[in-house]
């Protein structure tokens, strides 16, 4: 392997005269690149320079100076530290930039969202529709000019709760009496409802009758969910059939978008910590460290010793959960009716009593802070954790393979099905087990390494097939992955204070911006941070890794039969709190 | 490979956990249930067989750091008076992430200078999303987060300082370990600050 | 019918002979109704955000809602009984909400689960929450936390049984008939914002009013 110089060397501005200039900005890194030459640039560092990874993109508004940026942070899957550029045009609408779709095809969704919720228009999107509002909505949230029906102040602490703070109901001070928002003038009787759903049919691919054998056949659209058993959560898919075969297929989400980056950019940055707990909401261990990392980036501040190990643990222990709740799951979807998945939930329990013990609750554990964790563990919960990893868990991810790896109805009914390849996988930005089943071993604690990853001995896990079946094994291959990790750590745990900080309920962030991005058990989780020095994070941008792995959805599916389409989805892995954030 | 070996396998997995059921009854016959060696038991590495907590007969126990809802401590005096912790300083306020937590500040009818009392005191449990910083950050232990969860009810639940307070027995009954060690904490602060005195 | 059931369905001041009992008791119509609903509440299958895995827990096999007769949980609305709302409830989502609680057959009842479903949760201030499911449908049983833990939520269902043990076919909201969305709620829409039908009147008010102040000021600035 060639290792090309690395980026922070380059001189990327002389390539570019005029085009592409250093990001210098205090705490900033990175190029700062014209849209014009924006697709070109683009094209340079992912062939010239093997980026080949977009794993971020999200944009920033910058009120003040008028300044709409967007961000793409790139990685190379053969390893290493990534590449941030930024490109910007005025904050006026109509604010155009260049689809980057055409490069990296796993921007879809992310540009979307970005169209969504901030109004940049990007040239070359072949379906630029709204994704987590719905069509017809006013305005563009997350725009810092846009005020919310209960709007309080711009950042918290609020004022009207001490030391004058005589409760009032938020419905009390809204303008509509209720959490809604409308124009002045506005006449709901005269208003023509304008189908939300349109451009969605629309962008479905058109369907034609056909005349076989002398028969005359439709396809026909089926809406799957928002209610539906079998999408986890309020998904809906839409669906083309041609007879039980998948023709065409767009995701609809946004039925649980809760408005986390909103809210976050009026938090204060520890407010922000319980909240990751929700994106998640299987792994809020997982979500609290990313956050942690990148808030931990910003300020430069280590981390205690001993609560690196208390970090891993938890992770690892949470990805187990995960993927046994994950296999449960999927099985349910094939059809086998809750067996394994009560099996799974068993075991989960006996993790979440850990979780429980040392966070003080099962699911929302709010564990982290920065510079360390917000409480040791004690004597009975180490105890604990040794039992499930050196015994219980072994014996039963052991009895969980007996179970199902090689029944005969799973093998066939997963293998072969919905392959993807590794540069589908990667072109797509897929992450996490999705894009290791497809033969790309790319893992965050081996690739771009953070906390104390590179003092233990594991594999990164890697199935080469990239279909139904290798999703499921990969699954079990990092769950003894995980034990081998857990085994490690909790034998060489030091003593020691489990914070390098100070408790306090105020933090100071240094201007600037930093991308933390841990392997959470479904993929990357990236925090893509921006601080003005104020109490308040500037911009609070997550990257979630159902959110993103979903961009593949449509390209498994199609071809595929309609029962199968249930467990493809299964098999991503998603979970609604950090798919619609 | 016969066809049809790895669904035997399989089932005999069920089977052996359905047996395991039967199995560990008799071996715990009649303590299994509704004791708390058996509860926790039930909830060890050992657990085969039925798992269910039989609630509410039987309760699992939750550990001392649970957190539900916040609760404000007072101070039973020698006649039963109620001593409030709280200075109403707003740091849990402050820090809420939600920002559920309303105080009024006290302040002295004749002088209108603040006290160190709450006039007002309001949590919306119904925003509240039982993070526990409020206990974590208040300087005075003056709130604290419950271990009750058997709340629920017909109406809203926005608790005002009346349905807040609870007396600091009840928290050492139920954070036996946080309460002996914040005691501790603040009699070295009192001999710290009688030694200084004397000094 | 197990013993306990007889002993529960039969009225307080009526003796049952020993002989007879576990086979017989004295009760009325309004109680026997009462049993057999409060006996078998399906809630169905419907959940929202992080408060629907917890239920799910309850329903797995360590609290086993199956307990309480509460096992089936149904993926369609025809068939259950009892609509846990677990989760936070977006406005995108609540036209779909208000369909499925419109589809249930009486008797049905609204189980408001976590903060979020209650009054609006953690995220209550965000653009696209609606603050509590109590604003579009009748809540029987609220239940506190963030999330309720499994014996919370049980505890909850508990409450709810309670409260059928207290009502009378007399009154109960969906036999009355003169409540107008005692059965059916009118399912808001998605305009530029929610629109709730039932508040058309006052948001074209407001709207109106807001117009008109707009309009005062503008020509002071010109
Ligand atoms: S509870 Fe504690 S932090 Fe909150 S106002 Fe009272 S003394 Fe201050
Ligand atoms: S637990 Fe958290 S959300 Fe609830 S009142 Fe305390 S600080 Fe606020
Ligand atoms: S109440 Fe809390 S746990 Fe439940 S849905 Fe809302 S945020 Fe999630």
């Amino acid at each position: 392997m060639t290792t090309p110089a690395p980026a922070e060397t380059l001189d990327l501005a002389a390539r570019f005269p005029g085009a592409v200039s250093a990001d210098t900005r205090p705490g900033y890194t990175g190029w700062i690149v014209t849209p014009e030459k924006l697709l070109e640039f683009a094209q340079f560092v992912r062939d010239e320079l093997g980026y080949d990874y977009l794993v971020n993109l999200c944009a920033v508004d910058y009120l003040p100076e008028n300044r709409m940026e967007v961000v793409y942070n790139v990685f190379k899957t053969t390893g290493g530290p990534g590449l941030t550029f930024k490109t910007w045009a005025p904050r006026t609408d109509p604010i155009e930039i260049p689809s980057v779709i055409s490069i990296w095809p796993g921007a879809d969704f992310q540009e979307r969202e970005a169209w969504d919720l901030y109004g940049v228009k990007f040239i070359g999107h072949p379906d630029l529709r709204r994704i987590l509002m719905w069509e017809g909505f006013e305005g563009h949230p997350m725009r810092k000019d846009w005020q919310e029906a209960f709007y309080d102040e711009d950042v918290k602490p609020f004022k009207r709760r001490w030391p004058d703070g005589k409760h009032v109901y938020a419905e009390k001070r809204a303008v509509y009496g209720d959490n809604i928002n409308f124009k002045p003038g506005f006449d709901p009787e005269k208003w023509t409802p304008t189908d939300p759903e349109e451009a969605l049919y629309k962008s479905l691919k058109k369907y034609k009758s056909e005349t076989t054998d002398g028969i005359e056949t439709d396809h026909i659209i089926v809406n799957m969910g928002p209610q539906h058993p079998s999408t986890h959560g309020v998904f809906r898919a839409v669906v083309v059939l041609d007879g039980e075969t998948v023709v065409s297929l767009k995701p609809v989400m946004g039925y649980l978008h809760r408005n986390h980056e909103k809210i976050g950019e009026r938090n204060t940055w520890l407010q922000n910590m319980p909240y990751t707990d929700r994106l998640d909401y299987f792994n809020s261990m997982t979500n609290n460290w990313g956050y942690a990392l990148a808030v931990e980036k910003l300020m430069g501040i280590p981390v205690a010793e001993r609560a690196e190990y208390i970090r891993v643990i938890m992770a690892e222990l949470s990805r187990i959960q995960n993927h046994l709740i994950l296999i449960g799951m999927l099985l349910n979807d094939l059809g086998a009716y809750f067996t394994p998945a009560l099996y799974a939930f068993e075991e989960r329990e006996l993790i979440l009593d850990v979780f429980e013990a040392v966070s003080g609750s099962r699911m929302m554990c709010n564990y982290f802070r920065f510079g360390g964790v917000v409480r040791d563990i004690d004597e009975d919960s180490l105890r604990k954790i040794k039992d499930l990893v050196f015994d219980r868990l072994p014996r039963k991810i052991e009895e969980f393979d007996r179970l199902l790896t090689e029944n005969e109805i799973i093998v066939s009914r997963l293998k072969g099905v919905a392959p993807l390849t590794a540069e589908e996988a990667i072109a797509y930005s897929m992450a996490g087990p999705m894009l290791r089943a497809s033969g790309v071993p790319y893992d965050i604690r081996r690739a771009d390494p953070y906390g104390i990853y590179d003092r233990f001995d594991f594999d990164v896990a890697v199935r080469y097939n990239g279909d139904m079946y290798d999703r499921y094994l990969i699954r079990v291959d990092e769950m003894h992955q995980s034990i081998r990790i857990l085994q490690q750590a909790v034998k060489s745990i030091p003593e020691g204070p489990i914070a390098s900080q100070k408790p306090s309920y105020t933090t100071k962030v240094p201007p600037g911006e930093s991308y933390g991005r841990v392997e959470g058990p479904k993929g990357e989780l990236g925090f893509y941070l921006v601080s003005t020095g104020k109490p308040n994070p500037w911009r609070y941008h997550v990257r979630t890794p159902s959110f993103v792995n979903l961009t593949a959805l449509e390209k498994m599916c199609i071809g595929t039969k309609i029962a199968d389409f249930v467990a493809i989805l299964g098999a991503v892995d998603i979970v609604l709190g950090e798919l619609d954030r | 490979m016969m066809t049809g070996k790895g669904i035997l396998k399989g089932l005999g997995v069920t089977l052996k956990r359905f047996i395991d059921t039967y199995l560990d009854d008799l071996r715990w016959w009649g303590k299994r249930y509704y004791t708390p060696e058996g509860i926790a038991h039930r909830s060890s590495k050992d657990a085969k067989g039925v798992f269910t907590i039989q609630y509410p007969e039987e309760k699992l126990p939750v550990p001392e750091e649970f957190r539900y809802k916040p609760f404000l401590l007072y101070d039973e005096g020698p006649n039963g008076e109620q001593n409030i912790r709280c200075t109403s300083c707003g740091i849990c306020a402050k820090a809420c992430p939600p920002q559920c937590i309303w105080i009024v500040r006290g302040t002295d009818p004749q002088t209108g200078r603040p006290v160190p009392q709450p006039a007002g005191f309001w949590i919306d449990a119904d925003i509240c999303m039982s993070c526990g910083f409020c206990a974590e950050y208040c300087p005075f232990d003056a709130i604290k987060m419950d271990h009750n969860y058997e709340v629920a009810s017909y109406t809203r639940n926005l608790m005002d300082i009346n349905d807040l307070l609870k007396p600091v027995s009840y928290y050492a009954s139920i954070r036996p370990l946080n309460y002996a060690r914040e005691e501790e904490a603040r009699k070295a602060k009192e001999a710290a600050k009688a030694a200084k005195s004397q000094a | 019918m197990k013993d306990e059931d007889l002993r529960d369905l039969n009225l307080p001041n009526y003796e049952i002979p020993p002989e007879l009992t576990g086979q017989l008791a004295i009760t009325t119509l309004d109680r026997i109704y009462n049993f057999g609903r409060r006996s078998s509440l399906w809630p169905m299958m419907f959940g929202l955000a992080c408060c629907a895995i917890e239920m799910i827990c309850a329903q797995a096999g360590r609290y086993d809602m199956a307990r309480f007769g509460m096992e089936v949980m149904r993926p369609s609305p025809r068939q259950s009984d009892v609509m846990i709302v677990a989760g936070t409830v977006t406005k995108k989502m609540v036209p779909a909400i208000i369909r499925l609680y419109n589809q249930m057959p009486e008797p049905k009842y609204v189980v408001a689960m976590g903060a979020c479903a209650s009054g609006g949760g953690p995220f209550k201030e965000g653009y696209n929450v609606v603050a509590g499911i109590d604003k579009f449908l009748p809540v029987d049983v609220y239940i506190p936390g963030c999330p309720p833990t499994p014996q919370a939520l049980i505890h909850g269902m508990i409450l709810l049984q309670q409260k059928i043990d207290r009502q009378s076919i007399k009154h109960v909201r969906w036999y009355d008939g003169k409540k107008e969305d005692a059965v059916a709620v009118p399912v808001p829409y998605l305009g530029p914002d929610l629109i709730d039908p039932r508040r058309i009147p006052e948001i074209k008010a407001k709207a109106a009013e807001l117009a008109a102040q707009e309009q005062q000021i503008a020509p002071q600035q010109a």
